[in-house]
């Protein structure tokens, strides 16, 4: 079900790919290989605005740094054998991380996080190779309001993760951060910033403890 | 982008999993994750403020901004995941065409 959501925004993908002059085969390769939305979406949305490719590189790597982080708090999940742990590295990704963590025994977020990170793999591939084939037709993806496909897909995902009073501290300062850092902090950086969001919630937490 | 420049990408984005999953068993402490069990909303938040106000490394507010109040909404109103997409798609497109 999310899987198949999920393959709508890799149409978008792979239209704003097709856009920004990748072909088929760049656009696949960074869908499988790259394999983060976030990255992927800043690092052709970098290079459609006329950027280097450093400045595409840099930036969206900034913005992949966040998977080590979910790669700590799903490694519980992934104590396994050795090539399964080496391709579910891969799927550690926003909405893999959502759903295991959303979910209340370890039993759950084990299958939500390979169902999830698997479904996902899939569709967005899928999605990828759909999108750049129909941006041939669409034009400019802007008209279709392409650009706002990814921004829902996290408002979807951030559901259960501000249904607590310090999730909300968290969801609300990390967005000022992005916001007020976005003129000054080099492209990618204001993503990492929000994580400072993560003290004054733990602040909060303690408090109604 | 050339292949030089997707493969370093590729690379440093499996890295950055590995990493995280590879080091996350002996990080595993409490204090910590507490601190990581946050980090979603945390950065799913700005992901969503930057995805509606940054264009270029500039802020401004365009047809997003009625994408994102749509899919608000529509998440808060329970529909399923695919309908918030194709609602705020559908409503950032109308805006567009309108003003």
């Amino acid at each position: 079900m999310l899987g198949a959501a999920i393959g709508v925004v890799g149409i978008t993908f792979g239209v704003l790919a097709g856009a920004a002059g990748l072909g088929l085969a760049k656009a696949s390769a960074m869908s499988m290989l790259v394999f983060t939305g976030a990255s992927q979406f800043a690092a052709v949305g970098v290079i459609d605005s006329g950027g280097s490719a450093f400045a595409a590189v840099g930036g969206a790597l900034l913005l992949a740094a966040r998977n080590a982080l979910y790669g700590i708090r799903l490694s519980e999940l992934l104590r396994t054998d050795g090539l399964r742990r080496y391709f579910g590295a891969q799927l550690v990704i926003d909405e893999s991380t959502a759903m295991a963590t959303a979910q209340s025994s370890e039993a759950a977020r084990r299958g939500a996080f390979w169902i999830t990170g698997l479904s996902v793999f899939v569709f967005w591939n899928i999605g990828t190779v759909a999108g750049v084939l129909l941006g041939s037709v669409l034009g400019d993806p802007r008209v279709w309001g392409l650009d706002a496909a990814f921004l829902a897909s996290f408002v979807a995902l951030i559901g259960p993760h501000v249904a607590t009073r310090p999730g909300q501290v968290a969801a609300l300062v990390g967005a000022a951060i992005a916001i007020v850092t976005v003129p000054v902090a080099p492209a990618g950086a204001p993503i990492l910033l929000a994580v400072v969001a993560i003290g004054p919630a733990l602040f909060v937490e303690r408090g109604l403890r | 982008m050339s292949w030089t420049a997707l493969s370093i990408l590729a690379i440093g984005a499996y890295g950055f999993k590995l990493a995280g999953v590879m080091f996350g068993v002996r990080l595993d402490t409490p204090p910590l994750q507490h601190s990581i069990l946050l980090l979603p909303a945390a950065l799913f938040a700005a992901v969503i403020a930057l995805q509606t106000f940054e264009r270029d490394t500039a802020l401004v507010i365009d047809a997003r901004v009625v994408g994102l109040v749509v899919a608000v909404g529509a998440t808060w109103k329970k529909v399923p995941f695919l309908g918030v997409i194709v609602l705020a798609m559908m409503s950032t497109a109308v805006t567009r065409a309108l003003f």
